[in-house]
């Protein structure tokens, strides 16, 4: 059978959601942020919520989100996407009001708004991307470095008795009253990808419910930072990633 | 049973060449430009082997840039197999 028959607008069964716009994304090849994104999109497509949705973008790679997704975004100083998210939902309770931060945004400099909004309840998602690195900036070491990991400020590779443990921050918003949901992800394989956009999903329903705080941690590669392949990247997370942070529900109210 | 017929679209100006779908893809039907780049200097990936698509969308959902469709066909008689 010919190809032509088969590339025909009712046999579409998957293509790259409206509201992924056609700028060229600027993240490197096989950058997770990427896939992220298109989830995010279809999400809010399949909610029919574009009209409402606010994203709140931080300082990182991907402080460029605003770009490629045609919702409304306001943009946050480094780390406070938590507290401006508050702002945004508490004076339009009717949106569905959401952050996009990564490690050294959520889980360094801005670690008071993180858990300060989750402990107040705040009405918001936030999406988590966990590469356990810098990645605009250079690769430098994050809280979430794994302990021997190499990193362009830890040459010889994390030393706890000098850097102190990976922060787990997913699980200390875990124990807060005020988070309702706070799932790990990951979407390295077709199957994970699936199960994050139903994490996300689950994540902007609550939003949009008045549920309290859903935290979705989504584990993600840097193959440049780490200064390997896409491909190699995703091995090497699955096996050294996912010890230190493995996937599953850890909160469902 | 018939297997299922499917194909897929690459957007070979967007692709980056990450490889992503190729190892994804299930049935080998993918692979990337040994030679050919795009506009920004990506060896893109495009179907070596397109007969062989069962329309699965794994390319598609793992590919961070967006750039796959895939096509199904909905049913299929054994006497397209």
């Amino acid at each position: 059978m010919d190809n032509n028959e088969i590339i025909r607008p009712e046999n579409l069964v998957c293509a790259k959601p409206r509201l992924l716009n056609d700028n060229n994304m600027h993240y490197c090849p096989g950058c997770s942020h990427g896939v992220v994104h298109k989830l995010i999109a279809e999400v809010i497509e399949e909610m029919g919520i574009e009209h409402i949705a606010i994203g709140v973008a931080p300082v990182g790679c991907a402080v460029f989100a605003y770009n490629y997704i045609d919702i409304d975004w306001i943009e946050a100083s480094h780390g406070r996407a938590p507290a401006v998210a508050t702002a945004a939902k508490r004076l339009n309770p009717g949106k569905m009001v959401f952050t996009y931060q990564g490690d050294g945004d959520l889980a360094a400099i801005g670690t008071a708004e993180t858990i300060h909004a989750a402990n107040r309840g705040e009405n918001i998602a936030i999406i988590f991307i966990n590469n356990a690195i810098y990645g605009m900036t250079g690769g430098q070491m994050a809280p979430t470095t794994l302990e021997g990991m190499k990193t362009a400020t830890t040459p010889y590779g994390r030393r706890v008795d000098l850097n102190g443990y990976p922060l787990k921050i997913t699980e200390l918003l875990a124990q807060l009253p005020g988070t309702c949901y706070v799932t790990r992800q990951s979407v390295h394989t077709p199957a994970s990808v699936r199960k994050t956009k139903a994490a996300i999903r689950k994540a902007f329903e609550n939003s949009m419910a008045q549920r309290g705080t859903s935290v979705v941690e989504i584990v993600s590669t840097c193959n440049s930072g780490w200064k390997m392949s896409p491909a190699k990247a995703n091995e090497w997370m699955v096996e050294n990633m996912f010890p230190a942070y493995p996937p599953g529900e850890l909160k469902n109210e | 049973m018939a297997k299922a017929k499917g194909a897929v679209e690459v957007n070979a100006e967007r692709c980056k060449g990450c490889n992503l779908c190729v190892i994804a893809c299930p049935c080998s039907v993918l692979g990337l430009q040994p030679k050919e780049v795009n506009n920004r200097g990506y060896h893109f990936a495009y179907t070596v082997n397109p007969q062989a698509c069962i329309g699965c969308a794994a390319c598609a959902t793992v590919c961070p840039d967006g750039c796959i469709a895939v096509y199904r066909l909905k049913a299929v008689s054994p006497s397209n197999d």
